[in-house]
């Protein structure tokens, strides 16, 4: 896989754990390649286990909401496991109000889901 | 905790736009943009500059910049399908308690009554259709013309004591 640009991983022995470098994921284009990244981790690298670390992210818009549901989509039929973490108030505030809360299992934060997982 | 009060939404078949409230602007943006990807970017920059340079709390720009990011990228995608001979219309002014905005597209305009509800549980999963439901529920007052290709948005500044609320409660499902 090549270098990925908008996404570092991290590996937990079965657990992949994903920060962002973009703290604004707006730009089409970079929503775009974040959206193959994710894809390419589940369908190429076979990870099974997944932590979004939501934690460098100040900004999102809903592009960004929905590349995040076909990730979602993805994690259902590899039979993965997505879990999100570290999301600030304002940014969990979106997910609230699209109640984008009920389809993503999001817990305070990364030592949690590792626990978890 | 925002909530989606559909009470606050003007009819998107009102034949008036929301009018200016009469008071002093501090600052007024009147530009057009080009319908080509990304080139909203420095006219949503120099708003929310200004903003911030009025002091408006933190809560109040997120909210301010996602409007911004929803109204504007949606104009040049969706109403003019980014064709780059049609243009996009920005009025924005501002003062310390008010954020007043008004988008004009040259495209054939929509209904937004006609947006399925991104909330339900069978649309919860769609990929799209969230930034209308973004842009009413961090906006006072959001109203369409009658063909749909113009939008005009209207914010007061929240209050410093609900800020605080705003900045130290942890937002309930």
């Amino acid at each position: 896989m090549s270098t990925p640009q908008r996404i570092n991983t991290v590996e937990f022995g079965e657990i992949t754990v994903v920060t962002f470098n973009d703290s604004k994921i707006l730009n089409e284009q970079e929503i775009q390649e974040l959206g193959q990244e994710l894809y390419d981790l589940v369908e190429k690298d076979g990870r099974k286990k997944i932590i979004l670390n939501f934690g460098a992210v100040e900004f999102l818009s809903s592009a960004a909401l929905g590349k995040l549901i076909g990730f979602e989509k993805r994690i259902k039929l590899n039979s993965a496991e997505l879990m999100l973490t570290n999301i600030r108030p304002e940014i969990y505030e979106v997910f609230a109000i699209t109640k984008l809360t009920k389809l993503f299992e999001i817990k305070d934060d990364e030592a949690d889901a590792l626990a978890l997982m | 905790m925002l909530r989606f009060d559909p009470d606050r939404c003007f009819s998107p078949y009102a034949e008036a736009l929301i009018g200016m409230p009469d008071q002093a602007w501090t600052w007024t943006l009147d530009t057009t943009l080009v319908s080509r990807r990304g080139a909203h970017v420095p006219c949503m920059t120099d708003i929310l500059a200004q903003l911030s340079k009025l002091g408006w709390p933190q809560h109040d720009l997120f909210g301010i910049e996602l409007t911004l990011e929803e109204t504007l990228s949606n104009a040049i995608r969706h109403g003019n399908k980014f064709d780059e001979s049609k243009q996009v219309f920005v009025l924005c002014k501002v003062s310390p308690e008010q954020f007043w905005l008004q988008i004009r597209d040259e495209g054939e305009g929509f209904i937004p009554d006609q947006v399925p509800d991104c909330t339900t549980d069978e649309n919860l999963e769609a990929c799209g259709g969230r930034g209308l439901f973004l842009i009413r529920t961090y906006m006072n007052r959001v109203a369409y013309n009658d063909t749909g290709n113009c939008v005009t948005l209207e914010k007061t500044r929240t209050p410093a004591e609900a800020d605080n609320l705003n900045q130290h409660d942890t937002p309930a499902e």
